[in-house]
Parts: C-alpha cells; sequence; structure tokens
C-alpha cells in the first residue's frame, strides 16, 4: 500500500521533496516553480502562484486560448455551428475529442459531429483570411440555415488583423443569422483560462437575456453553469433535480442549445459547478439581472446531496425541502449499497490529481467517501481564488497576459433585472458565504497535503516514484507515462470514455471504475516469474 | 446521425467540413519522436503541442512527450526567439535528449521567427551542450497537410545530419513513410529476412509500442540514431515508401550525398509488397526471396483466392493520408474489389493521377479527388452507395448514418486497437488487411442474413 498523508510525515518531508524535485531546473526556472508548489499545514492556508506564463521547454499539461474557448465553453452549444478561423489543425484536434455529450431538440439540430474550418491557406495568410471567413459564413449560412454560428479566431488570425468582429456583425445582417465571433487566438493569456473568459463575455453579450417569450413562470427554475455534460454528467444531474421538482432552463454549456440559452435570464439561481470556465457568467448575470448563484458541487453522494440541500435552503420552501430530502434519501441509500462494495477494496488507498481548474478539487470529495485520501492535488490552468478561495481576489494583481483578455463591466439591465430575494436577506447569504462565494480547493485540503499548480512533466514522474499512489488522476497526456510506472491512471477530462461520473449514479459508476482500475489482477502480473526468482535449470530424466 | 448533411452536394469554396487531412505539425511531431533519445519541440503556442501529444497518444496508447515554446501575446508580436532560447536551455538541463527536433506552427510561421540564427546563437553561448543536436524544419500549417510535415521533419533529418564521411554503400536506406512503427518494425523484418543491411528512418517502432515494464523512461530504446542518420549519406540507394511523405526526404538526400533514391508506393497489399521485395533483390544480387517470405506471399494469394466470392465487385468508399490510400487502391483493385470514392484531404494533383493510373480503364466509374474532405464524400455515398468504407476512426459516423461495413485503416485510429501491433505492411501486412476486410464483410452477411439464409459456413 503507497504512503498516506500520514505516512509521508513520517517517511519524507515534503520541503525536502520539493527542493529535490525543482533541483534538477535552472536557478531562474526553480524559483519561478517553487512559488507553485506549496504544502498544506494545520489552519494554515498557504498562497500559491497560479495563472502565470509556463516556463518554456518545461512540459506542461496547458493548452491555449482556442482550446478554452472553442474546445470547452462554446463547442459543446449542440444546435449551432462553430466554425473554426484558421488553418485545419485547430478545428480538427477538437473535433469529438471532448465527450461532451449532446441531444437535439425537437428541430431535430446537431452539429456536434461536425468540423468546421476556414481551413486557411498560405494566400488566405499573405492577403488576409476575410473574404474566405464571409465566404465560409455564407456556404455554411446555405447548406444548413442554422440558429446561429460562431466565429473562434486561431493564432494567425490575430497577426494578419482579420477582423473577425466585422466579418460576424456583416454577416450577421447579411444572412439574417446570427453570427458571434470570439477572438480567442491561442496565444492569448497563459492557458485555456483566457479563452473560457472570452467565450464568457461574447455568449453573455450576444445569446444570454436576449429571448422574453414565454414568460417562465415556475418558482424553482435555475440554470447549471460550468457542466459541460462529459461522459453524461449533466444528464444524471438533470435527472434528481427533476425528481426533486426543480427547473433547469439551460445548462452553460453542457447538452446546450442556444434557445435555452437566451432565456437562461428568467432562472432565480445559477449554479457553478466549474468556478474557473464560468464565474465570468455568473457574475454578469447575477449583475445584469440579479439572479444570485451558488458554488455547488455534483460529485460525490454527499457533494451531490450538499447541492441539492443548498438549492432548498435558497428557495426556502417547506415543501421543495421535504421533497429534496425524500429524494436525497431515496438515492443515497441507494448509491451507497452500490458503492459499499467496491470502497471496501478502496479504503486507505491514495489518489493524486492533476488536471483542469475544477475538477482536482471536486473529485477529492468522492474519494474520500471510497474511503481514499488525496495526498497531492493540482490544476492546470486555475487562478489563485481556485486553490485559496474568493476572498483572495482584490489581492490578485493582474499581469500583462490577464490585462490582455478583456474584463466587462456589466449594468444592471433596466428591462430585465428583478431582485430574486430581499436585498437584505441577500446581502446576508453573501456575507455567510452561501452566495457569491468559493472557498477553493487548499481549505478543503488535509494537513500534509501538498498542492501543485501547472505541474511538469518532470514533477509528475518524481511524485510517482517517490509517493507511489494508487491512482493518479490526469488527462490524456500523463496517463500512459503514468501507467508505464504501473500506476493506474484515471482521465478525468474524458472519464477514460467511461461516465457519468456526475451526481448519485455516477458516484456509483466512478467507485466502480477506480475499483477495477486498482484491483484489476493484470497489474500484478506485470513482473514476469523470471523477474520476481531466477528459473532453475530442470533436471533432465534420465 | 450527421442528420444535417444534404443528399444534393453544393458548390464550397471557402467552408471545409469534417475534413480528411491535419496540419503539418503533428506529423513534424511524429517524425521526429522516430530519432532515438529525440524530445519534438513545438515553436508555437501552448495549444498546438497540447492538442498534437494528446492526438498522438490518443491513436498510439503510449506517451508521446514533446515541449513548446508557450507563446503569449507578447511573443506573438515581438517575436518567439527569446522563448526558443530558453526552451532550448531548459530542455537540455532538465530532459537531457541528445537531440531536440524544432518545428514551426502557423503562429511562429507568420510571425517569421528564423530558428536557424536563434539555435546558432544558443549554441555559440553555450545552451546547446557539445555532441548535443538541435534541428529543425519549417511547417506552416497552412500549407499542405500533416503529411507534408512528416515529409518536411524527414527532410530536415538529412540536411542536419546526414553525411558522405561516415557510413557504407552497402546499407540501403528506407523511409517508411508517415506510418505505425508496427510497419517500421516490419520493414526491418523484411530487411532482415532479405539479408540486406538497412537504415530505416524515422524509425517510431520501440519509441511508440512500448511494453509495459513497471518503469518510465522518456527517452526508450527505439528511434534511429543520430549515428545511422549521419550514415544515411554514404548508403547505395534510399527507397522512399510513398510520394507524399518520403520523396522530399530521398530526392534531398541525393542532392545532398549523392545518394541515388527510388519512389515506391507504400508496401500495403502483395503487388507493392513485391515492387519493394524487387528493389531490395535488385541489391543484393538474389533471385529469389527466401523461402519464409515466399510462403509467406504464397498464404496471401491463397486468403485472396479463397475468399473471392466475398470481395469482387464490392463497392468501397476510400479516404486517408494520400500514400495510404494511393497502396490500398493498388491492393483493392488487384482482389477485384470497386473503389468508387478514392478521396485524400492532401492537396496534390499528382493523387489523383497515381490513382487514376492505378485504376486504369475502371477510373471513369470512380471519383478521384485530393483536397477533399469526408462531408462531401458523405454525400457522394448519399448518392451512390457502397458497400464498404475504408480510412480512419472518422469514417464511424458515415458508417452508421448510412449504415456500411467500415475497415478502420490509417491515422489515426482512436477507438480500436491492434494497430499498434501489427502491420499492414509486406506480405504479413497484407493478411491483416485483408482478413479484416473479409471479416468485416461476413459479419455483415451474418447480421443481414434471414433466419433461413444464415449460414454456419462461409
Amino acid at each position: 500500500m503507497s504512503p498516506t498523508i500520514r505516512d509521508m510525515n513520517n517517511i519524507m518531508d515534503q520541503e525536502e521533496f520539493i527542493r529535490d524535485v525543482t533541483s534538477v531546473y535552472p536557478n531562474k526556472v526553480a524559483k519561478k516553480r517553487l512559488k507553485h508548489i506549496v504544502v498544506k499545514s494545520e489552519g494554515e492556508n498557504p498562497e500559491i502562484e497560479a495563472n502565470v506564463r509556463t516556463i518554456p521547454g518545461i512540459i506542461t499539461q496547458r493548452g491555449c486560448c482556442y482550446a478554452g474557448c472553442k474546445g470547452v465553453v462554446i463547442g459543446p452549444i449542440g444546435d449551432m455551428v462553430h466554425i473554426v478561423h484558421g488553418p485545419i489543425g485547430c478545428s480538427f484536434y477538437a473535433w469529438n475529442t471532448r465527450r461532451n455529450m449532446f441531444r437535439p431538440r425537437e428541430d431535430g439540430a446537431n452539429y456536434l459531429n461536425y468540423c468546421f474550418s476556414t481551413d486557411m491557406q498560405d494566400s488566405d495568410v499573405i492577403f488576409g483570411g476575410e473574404k474566405k471567413l464571409r465566404q465560409a459564413i455564407q456556404e455554411a449560412h446555405d447548406i444548413f440555415k442554422p440558429k446561429a454560428i460562431s466565429v473562434h479566431a486561431t493564432c494567425p488570425v490575430g497577426l494578419i488583423g482579420d477582423d473577425i468582429q466585422a466579418v460576424a456583425r456583416e454577416m450577421t445582417e447579411k444572412t439574417g443569422t446570427l453570427v458571434i465571433a470570439f477572438n480567442c487566438e491561442g496565444y492569448k493569456g497563459v492557458s485555456q483560462s483566457g479563452g473560457h473568459h472570452i467565450a464568457n463575455n461574447k455568449l453573455f453579450e450576444n445569446v444570454v437575456g436576449k429571448d422574453d417569450s414565454n414568460p417562465i413562470q415556475d418558482k424553482f427554475v435555475i440554470n447549471i453553469l460550468g457542466e459541460y455534460n462529459i461522459g453524461g454528467d449533466a444528464w444524471e444531474i438533470e435527472r434528481a433535480f427533476a425528481k426533486c421538482g426543480i427547473r433547469i432552463i439551460s445548462t452553460f454549456s453542457g447538452d446546450a442549445s442556444i434557445d435555452e440559452m437566451r432565456r437562461a435570464h428568467q432562472a432565480n439561481l445559477n449554479l457553478v459547478m466549474c468556478h474557473r470556465s464560468i464565474n465570468y457568467m455568473a457574475e454578469m448575470m447575477e449583475n445584469a439581472f440579479g439572479i444570485p448563484w451558488i458554488k455547488v458541487n455534483f460529485i460525490g453522494v454527499k457533494g451531490m446531496s450538499k447541492s441539492l440541500r443548498k438549492v432548498a435552503k435558497y428557495f426556502d420552501d417547506p415543501e421543495l425541502t421535504q421533497k429534496v430530502e425524500q429524494v436525497i434519501a431515496e438515492e443515497e441509500a441507494e448509491a451507497y449499497n452500490l458503492i459499499a462494495d467496491h470502497s471496501d477494496r478502496l479504503r486507505g488507498k491514495t489518489a493524486m490529481l492533476f488536471v483542469g481548474g475544477s475538477r482536482a478539487h471536486h473529485y477529492q470529495e468522492l474519494f474520500t467517501e471510497l474511503g481514499m485520501e488525496t495526498t497531492v492535488a493540482g490544476f492546470e490552468f486555475a487562478h489563485r481564488d481556485d486553490y485559496e478561495g474568493r476572498h483572495v481576489l482584490p489581492d490578485v494583481k493582474p499581469d500583462a497576459d490577464s490585462r490582455n483578455i478583456e474584463e466587462i463591466r456589466v449594468e444592471q439591465d433596466e428591462n430585465r433585472f428583478r431582485p430574486r430575494i430581499p436585498v437584505e436577506q441577500m446581502k446576508e447569504l453573501q456575507k455567510e458565504g452561501f452566495l457569491g462565494s468559493y472557498e477553493g480547493m487548499i481549505p478543503e485540503m488535509k494537513h500534509g497535503a501538498m498542492i501543485i499548480d501547472d505541474i511538469s512533466h518532470a514533477e509528475l514522474e518524481q511524485l510517482i516514484l517517490r509517493f507511489k499512489p494508487d491512482v493518479v488522476c490526469s488527462g490524456i497526456k500523463d496517463k500512459y507515462m503514468i501507467e508505464k510506472f504501473g500506476v493506474p491512471s484515471k482521465q478525468l477530462h474524458n472519464y477514460d470514455y467511461s461516465g457519468p461520473y456526475a451526481g448519485f449514479r455516477g458516484a456509483v459508476n466512478f467507485a466502480r471504475d477506480i475499483d477495477m482500475m486498482i484491483n484489476n489482477p493484470a497489474w500484478k502480473m506485470i513482473k514476469a516469474p523470471w523477474d520476481i526468482e531466477p528459473v532453475l535449470r530442470a533436471e533432465t530424466v534420465a | 446521425m450527421l442528420d444535417m448533411t444534404p443528399k444534393e452536394v453544393s458548390e464550397r469554396s471557402a467552408l471545409r467540413i469534417n475534413p480528411a487531412k491535419t496540419c503539418q505539425p503533428i506529423g513534424a511531431m511524429y517524425a521526429s519522436l522516430g530519432i532515438h533519445r529525440c524530445l519534438p519541440h513545438s515553436h508555437g503556442s501552448q495549444g498546438c503541442c497540447s492538442y498534437h501529444r494528446s492526438h498522438l497518444t490518443r491513436h498510439y496508447k503510449e506517451p508521446v512527450v514533446a515541449s513548446t515554446s508557450s507563446f503569449t501575446e507578447g511573443a506573438a508580436v515581438f517575436g518567439g526567439g527569446p522563448n526558443l532560447r530558453q526552451s532550448l536551455n531548459n530542455i537540455f538541463q532538465v530532459y537531457n535528449p541528445d537531440v531536440v527536433a524544432v518545428h514551426t506552427t502557423c503562429l511562429s510561421e507568420t510571425i517569421g521567427d528564423d530558428i536557424p540564427s536563434v539555435v546558432r546563437k544558443a549554441r555559440e553561448d553555450g545552451i546547446i551542450p557539445d555532441g548535443k543536436f538541435v534541428i529543425h524544419a519549417n511547417t506552416p500549417s497552412y500549407v499542405g497537410s500533416n503529411v507534408t510535415g512528416f515529409s518536411n521533419m524527414v527532410k530536415a533529418m538529412i540536411d542536419y545530419l546526414s553525411s558522405r564521411e561516415f557510413g557504407s554503400s552497402k546499407d540501403v536506406n528506407v523511409i517508411p513513410g508517415y506510418v505505425d512503427p508496427a510497419d517500421m518494425r516490419e520493414i526491418k523484418r523484411m530487411l532482415g529476412e532479405l539479408n540486406v543491411s538497412g537504415i530505416v528512418f524515422p524509425d517510431t517502432s520501440d519509441v511508440l509500442d512500448l511494453p509495459m515494464t513497471g518503469s518510465y523512461e522518456m527517452f526508450p530504446k527505439g528511434g534511429t540514431t543520430i549515428e545511422q542518420i549521419m550514415k544515411t549519406g554514404s548508403s547505395g540507394l534510399t527507397i522512399s515508401l510513398g510520394a507524399f511523405a518520403s520523396e522530399a526526404g530521398g530526392a534531398s538526400l541525393e542532392s545532398k550525398c549523392g545518394v541515388p533514391f527510388k519512389v515506391l508506393d507504400l508496401p500495403v497489399g502483395v503487388h507493392a509488397t513485391d515492387m519493394f521485395v524487387k528493389s531490395i533483390l535488385e541489391i543484393t544480387g538474389e533471385i529469389r526471396p527466401p523461402a519464409s517470405m515466399i510462403d509467406d506471399r504464397g498464404r496471401v494469394m491463397d486468403l485472396m483466392t479463397d475468399m473471392q466470392g466475398y470481395l469482387y465487385g464490392k463497392k468501397v468508399a476510400l479516404y486517408g493520408d494520400p500514400d495510404q490510400v494511393i497502396a490500398m487502391t493498388d491492393f483493392l483493385v488487384s482482389m477485384g474489389m470497386r473503389p468508387v470514392y478514392v478521396i485524400t484531404g492532401t492537396p496534390g494533383k499528382r493523387f489523383e493521377d497515381r490513382v487514376n493510373r492505378i485504376l486504369g480503364n475502371d477510373s471513369s466509374n470512380c471519383l478521384v479527388k485530393a483536397s477533399a474532405d469526408l462531408f462531401y464524400l458523405h454525400q457522394l455515398i448519399k448518392n451512390g452507395p457502397v458497400d464498404l468504407i475504408i480510412g480512419n476512426t472518422y469514417g464511424k459516423y458515415i458508417a452508421r448514418a448510412e449504415d456500411i461495413p467500415f475497415v478502420r485503416y490509417g491515422f489515426p485510429i482512436l477507438d480500436r486497437v491492434g494497430h499498434g501491433f501489427f502491420p499492414t505492411f509486406g506480405y504479413r501486412g497484407a493478411m491483416r488487411i485483408l482478413t479484416s476486410i473479409i471479416n468485416t464483410l461476413l459479419d455483415r452477411v451474418d447480421r443481414d442474413a434471414p433466419e433461413e439464409r444464415f449460414e454456419l459456413v462461409m
């Protein structure tokens, strides 16, 4: 069995590990990396450096701004045509590789399995690509007549100065189809994170709150923000909410339909799942429409129950509360019953998580439910508030890279702003950290746990060698490296093509999969018999 | 499935839908992995490197390690030279490869970063340790395709490393093309069987088909060594397999070191393999290949004739990278199948000419097109159905939409296994392709047979 945090304290000084692992770097690099690696100690939440440039040449998990915009936030909207303006690769790699699932609505529109690109050639780079983009939008309109078209800029587009915003405006007018352009060139910001922000801004400006027809009268109506329906997560979450009588207008942006997003301002509450990628939207919707938001975590049985209870508390309706409690009782009983068998085999095992900007936090609760311990965790593209909590926001000074990402100030929408709860109550709930608050990952981690931001290939390798975790949760680029060590790796971007992992039933699936990964007898056969003891020459029978 | 695709084909001049190609840098990264102890380096934004590593990993189910210059907006405006310099410094100190193979991206190409001068300066300043190498290829994503990127990186290996000073004229160079490690391994096996000393480069076997041992080596035992690549300049002949991926390398080696070269189709199928084997026999002076190889060939012919009833006259839609598609067209024709749509996303009229030549008189019954995409192919199929689709994983959507049997072939294959171990090259590769085609067609016969016609023996 691998060392738990307690053992790690006894046998190994984390500080020593940190010194060792950073000693392989040139001094300047080591100095920078040291700020990204911290140890949590009792009662103290260390400050961590995050959302700064990855050092060139240091092998990173991170992707680009375009990946955050098109790949993460906008791509999952299934009934829109998403045109990537650039050479073919950017669109090709983001084609059906993220497992954001979508079911078409009544109109049947579904572009999820399509890949659209302007496939820029050298002449477009030399003479400018606007003409080709205009033509591509026209062709998309002519062939598909979609409800809306998005345009995503890739690196060369910004450099050659194509004005994609002007093209979008012009083509919206010409075709009558809404065209939204995103200036998410890959080099912007320091990771995918800048792309999330750009996506939030434009989605808010162009889509959210644009449809007031058919006003929604129900009381218990919400949106779920930052849930991308990987492996069907959103559907499992929706199932539980539906059972409680709570209606979801729109999910941003898993299984999302543009029409539903246009009506999202009619909700009475926003739930924020992935704080990193969507907190901007939550804030803008609060400022413009008066919809409060609550940070939730749908991962883990307890996490799901807690999230449902938060919603019940917010609506403060005895009937709803009773219903929610009844659903929780039923679902928890069923889930725990199914998980028990797995957690018996997982108790005491250790996990490390290096993924995304939320998941490395969200899954810790589920591992705890399985009797496992998270010894080391870190995000790929999170900011300090995701690690330390939103209270640090005033202390975070924007650097040159963050300033390149537009921050939009949203005013009250006079026609659509409506306080959902009395102002006094809202203030009270905000003060107690119930509304509009996120505590971050570090406060929830144990004494002795290590936190590593934007982990490098070399650091991951050393962690495995030194601490021998039972499972490492990461992404596709790390998976097979980790597994060559004989350590199972759970991909938490794509769930290894399994799932759903969210909600009550998702927790059961996750327990089953982790049990399978750790206890698969095949791992024990990696060493061949002759590696274990020498083969003796057989005596031949005379 | 793909319900938005209309049957009517309309002219498109700007919108690419469901491409049958990707961009240059991934091919360059893949080729670089075929050099022993090489770290591929992507000079551009982080996303390129991340996407390429991810996609190669999805296909090979193996770790794919590469570094990036991690451009930010500042680098995009002022040039990425400092990022590359810093990268080289970090790479040699932290990861210690023998060679760094730099490829550019559309970003650094549009800026116009001068890689050689950055590298020269880094060498002068002691950032690149003695005995270590940095090579580079320009791989603008807006020209050609992934195959072009592979070809450009192979050419870079030659331009930087090949020399007339080492090596032997008895050696034969083989540039295997943008193919899987199993195919590169098969080429080496066949060269051994034919008793000829060869240098296969690049060579990703033992790099991207690693055994599970319980330990991880960032630079595993495989890959063509620098010494071997240096020696290629003295070899007696270069065989470039696949015109699109390998011809530029062969030509470059001829002009640099005077090594004659010969371009062959990828040895996929019996005929193309015969041509490859003949070319080797011409070097060794043997009049026949060894008995073991003749037997392998015979077994494929046995299968092709035994099962001809299931193959003959069947209409096939074929797409993918041009070298793979050209060779497969030839194989299909040789077994009496009828390619009716033959498509690549890579630009090149040469592709159309070569396929049409293979089809001969049948070319008028076949639509052959370069710079095409899978949306167009799907529309063609809607207008004239086929019995079988052959191509990379992306075709599964068309196969499902139109309920057509589907054989995976080429790059990438993201949803099945086997390509990591079993070659498509040579007579043995032909057996694998053939069994896969036949069994797929037989599964369909079984699935569709009414109960009274459901047969035990087929």
